[in-house]
């Protein structure tokens, strides 16, 4: 790197800009971060689906509820191994802000068909002991402070009424993208409870014992229960996550649309910036290359100039990104998987260099082909 | 011994020119600037060309620095033929054997004066220490050991030139190119470089070519030659000091 100094000297000839472009990156990249967290908490559901279960709702409706007494015939179609269900509760946490999801779940096989879900035996034990015991993901327990034996109230909205819950058990999950959000109670509690839809659930979950077999058992279910009262609606649980997302907009062309605008504009940008500084330094290149200096020195040395701006810039808005997902989610519960995985990171930054390269191709090919006597002749 | 008729006499001349054309088209009319110029230079003289503006003086130390091709004739520096070489060759060939001072100095600014002569060191395979050790006697050599950490805004215009003949020097090349090296300079600073010129080519054996307008800085020379319709004719012989 005998070459530091004279590209130090070049980044720092002129400090306001240097940091303006900096800056420019880093805004760019910090806004890149953002959306590629935002992204990622609506894709978590099916990033971190099972390749092996397949989700059963109502095929008029995901709200709509499914009988009870599904489960024994789900588990006689052949190739379904395991089967569990659960029900949205919807209920409210002192304030609406609060939210989080809450299933009452079936507290037989539900641990089992979710193992991500790391929960201690003693405590699981200690849930399905109290009818009126709920499980608890670690992040919604520091989130409110709750810790085991705390009472919960609950308002429920779909399931009037106040509803009380004792924390038996608190789970961590077993992956990064691991929603730890997540409140469970025993649908048993809900079902004696609730007024209406008494034996009902609201979707279902089967293991099957061969994932390459999901196509013929997603149709064998939904045949089972196709022209009765209760249709049903089967999917692998990365396509019923990746249509939950759906529902919620076209946000991958939302994010793709503006972080291409925003690149776009910081091509433009860098660009200019960059065709500035060679303009400046034409009589300086000229020198260099009369002394001996290649055109390929001077196309590399405009190129790397760049390239430093652009990993700078790049990895400190990626950096500010970083940091500002570990404060977590800010939505109050809205984006429970609010994490900038380190590939996310990577990639942001790979960007910025191709930014940076791209955008300093022009001026760097401008310098190559600079002719000295043409150059020195330049006032 | 510099010579402009174009006859071998025998004898290895360092620099030798034969037939030298440079003609530029400016739309549909051809400027012939260059037109058969004969010139032999030998190693340890001291040459000065002058003429008006526009006779082609700076086009000649730019053929002869390789820095521009030639329409027609050749240019021969120590046995190597430069005219034909390919723009990379070229390129190699410049930083060994010609050392440029310019009439701007064009020392860069955000450099120190020890990092502006250590430059054209950065293409050859010494190691730092050695470099530095260049650096410094070539900075020792034009009065500037002391000002190895300025950056050229804390130096004046003559100092800044110093700079840029020790550049020049620093790797010991075949023969400097100078061009109007006091043409931006008060008096003093011009004879002060003028002296230093002189004592690179007496007390060092070095070639050095001159673009002047300057007839004192001539006087310096042991040869001045005027670029007349394209061609060299001999001036007054110079001091030799």
């Amino acid at each position: 790197m005998k070459y530091r100094h004279l590209l130090l000297a070049n980044l720092f000839r002129r400090p306001v800009r240097t940091a303006l472009t900096v800056g420019s990156f880093a805004v760019a990249l910090f806004l890149f971060g953002i959306l590629a967290v935002v992204r990622g908490a609506f894709h978590q559901g099916i990033d971190v689906a099972g390749v092996d279960r397949l989700v059963i709702v109502n095929k008029v409706s995901l709200i709509q509820p499914l009988p009870f007494a599904y489960r024994d015939r789900l588990l006689r179609i052949p190739g379904v191994a395991q089967a569990t269900f659960a029900t949205w509760f919807g209920g409210v946490y002192q304030d609406e802000r609060n939210f989080f999801p809450q299933f009452a779940i079936d507290r037989e096989h539900y641990r089992g068909l979710f193992p991500e879900f790391r929960i201690p035996d003693e405590q699981w034990q200690a849930f399905l002991a109290d009818k009126e015991g709920c499980v608890v993901g670690v992040g919604l327990a520091e989130r409110f402070g709750w810790k085991l034996g705390d009472r919960i109230p609950i308002r429920g909205t779909i399931f009037p009424g106040a509803w009380e819950f004792n924390v038996r058990a608190i789970y961590r999950g077993g992956r990064t993208q691991d929603d730890t959000t997540q409140f469970w109670f025993r649908w048993d509690y809900l079902d004696e409870r609730k007024p209406f839809e008494k034996g009902f659930v609201g979707w279902y979950v089967v293991r099957i014992t061969n994932p390459d077999d999901a196509v013929r058992v997603v149709r064998a279910i939904d045949e089972e229960f196709a022209n009765s009262a209760f249709e049903t609606k089967t999917d692998t649980e990365k396509a019923f996550a990746a249509s939950f997302v759906k529902q919620m907009g076209n946000i991958e062309f939302l994010i793709l649309s503006v972080g291409s605008v925003v690149f776009f504009t910081l091509l433009l940008v860098i660009g200019n910036t960059m065709a500035i500084a060679v303009r400046e330094r034409v009589r300086e290149l000229a020198v260099l290359k009369a002394v001996g200096f290649s055109d390929g020195f001077a196309l590399g040395l405009v190129l790397a100039e760049t390239l430093v701006l652009a990993a700078a810039g790049g990895g400190l808005g990626v950096g500010l990104a970083k940091l500002f997902t570990l404060r977590g989610d800010p939505t109050g519960g809205l984006l429970p998987f609010f994490y900038l995985p380190p590939e996310a990171m990577a990639l942001g930054v790979g960007l910025a260099l191709t930014v940076g390269l791209a955008a300093g191709i022009l001026p760097a090919v401008s310098a190559m082909r600079l002719r000295v006597v043409d150059a020195l002749r330049r006032v | 011994m510099v010579r402009v008729d174009g006859e071998d006499v025998g004898g290895t001349s360092l620099i030798r020119v034969r037939d030298l054309d440079k003609t530029y088209r400016r739309g549909s009319e051809v400027i012939h600037v260059l037109q058969g110029l004969n010139l032999d230079v030998d190693a340890g003289d001291f040459v000065a060309f002058m003429g008006p503006s526009g006779s082609g003086k700076t086009t000649l130390l730019n053929l002869l620095g390789g820095l521009d091709v030639p329409s027609a004739g050749s240019i021969t520096v120590a046995g190597d033929e430069i005219t034909h070489m390919s723009a990379r060759k070229l390129t190699a060939w410049r930083a060994r054997h010609v050392g440029f001072v310019f009439q701007m100095y064009n020392l860069i600014p955000v450099l120190t004066a020890l990092q502006n002569v250590e430059l054209p060191l950065l293409l050859t395979r010494l190691s730092p220490a050695a470099r530095r050790r260049h650096v410094e006697m070539a900075l020792t050599v034009v009065g500037l050991g002391d000002r190895m950490r300025h950056y050229p805004r804390q130096l004046s215009g003559g100092q800044e030139q110093r700079v840029g003949i020790a550049r020049a020097l620093v790797s010991d090349p075949t023969f400097l190119l100078c061009d109007e090296p006091t043409g931006d300079l008060d008096r003093k600073s011009a004879d002060e470089i003028l002296d230093l010129l002189s004592q690179l080519v007496r007390e060092y054996g070095k070639t050095v070519l001159m673009v002047t307008h300057d007839p004192r800085a001539a006087e310096r020379a042991h040869t001045v030659l005027h670029l007349e319709k394209g061609t060299l004719v001999e001036g007054v012989q110079g001091r030799r000091r």
